[in-house]
């Protein structure tokens, strides 16, 4: 397949999702965020009796809408990831991962790291699960991920989320150097 | 007709996400490692596109469209901006996804991050528990 036709460069892509933060703004009065809905869904399924759930989880319905959309159209774009990462990521990369031990590069995302089968593996649920956590109690935690705070908190000149997105990438590059080698010999 | 027109942005959304390579765990790795200039293209350009539209918005006072000014939400820093950072970081690097190409990876047909998704969610649930017992 010609990539080319299949992928968006960086400068159609990165302006189209900055469009979103005034029209966000314009159509709700509200900023540009995705993480808050994982609040919004632990608050209507399973209606938990911390403080933290306690609110009027309806004022928010706009953004699990949003999510929900997002679902969507990552189903209707499926066949964007079926593209090898050879020649569309850096050789750089690729081949450090080879030597960690990732074998799948025939995709957008290893599937020998992310199939059901990796699940039954430790290295599997480390990444899946593990990091699927940390996503969501991190993001809580910072009330806010790369779009509330790197691309909303940076776009309207907010101090806190310049530093939250500098921990974002200072965790990350640990994360890349440190536990990935050590997980995925596991 | 507003609920319409959120869930078509949240399509679209979707679809910008997953053909922008932005879902891609490679890419993401390759973020980290500085290898390429693809996702800080991407995150540049979009701050640079809100910054310059909000600067619009305030300028000229541009109302939303329920005739309410527009009023930008304060983010505060507090030690959990720190904290918090880190280990989204952290599990972002491991899952290869941050928040938005989560939910886009899990109707990407990757079973695996449906369950990513679950778990982020069950993340934000043990926060909410233990909210009170962690500096802020």
């Amino acid at each position: 397949m010609d990539t080319h036709t299949v992928f968006w460069p960086w400068y159609i892509t990165g302006p189209l999702i900055g469009l979103y933060v005034p029209v966000l703004y314009f159509l709700v009065n509200r900023h540009f965020g995705i993480s808050s809905t994982f609040r919004d869904i632990c608050t209507v399924t399973v209606r938990p009796k911390a403080q933290y759930f306690q609110y009027n989880w309806k004022d928010h319905r706009w953004r699990m809408i949003f999510v929900a959309g997002i679902v969507i159209g990552g189903f209707l774009s499926r066949s964007a990831l079926s593209v090898a990462a050879k020649g569309v990521i850096s050789d750089h990369t690729l081949s450090a991962l080879a030597s960690l031990g990732v074998r799948d590069f025939e995709s957008l995302v290893p599937a020998d790291l992310f199939s059901w089968g990796s699940l039954l593996t430790l290295r599997g649920v480390l990444l899946v699960v593990g990091g699927g956590f940390l996503v969501g109690f991190g993001t809580r935690y910072a009330e806010g991920c790369t779009s509330g705070h790197s691309i909303h908190g940076i776009a309207t000149f907010q101090r806190a989320s310049l530093i939250a997105t500098l921990c974002f990438f200072l965790g990350g590059v640990f994360s890349t150097y440190v536990l990935l080698p050590l997980i995925l010999k596991s | 007709m507003l609920n319409f027109l959120v869930l078509c942005l949240g399509i679209l959304f979707g679809v910008i996400l997953s053909n922008g390579e932005v879902i891609s765990w490679f890419r993401i790795q390759e973020m980290f490692r500085f290898d390429a200039f693809h996702m800080y293209g991407v995150i540049g350009s979009a701050i640079v596109v809100g910054a310059l539209s909000m600067l619009v918005i305030r300028k000229f006072h541009v109302r939303s469209q329920t005739g309410d000014p527009i009023v930008i939400e304060e983010k505060n820093l507090e030690k959990g901006t720190v904290f918090g950072g880190l280990l989204f970081g952290i599990g972002w690097a491991l899952t290869g996804a941050c928040p938005g190409p989560l939910y886009a990876l899990a109707g990407n047909g990757y079973p695996a991050f449906a369950v990513a998704l679950v778990s982020a969610i069950g993340g934000a649930y043990v926060y909410g528990v233990v909210r009170n017992k962690l500096p802020h």
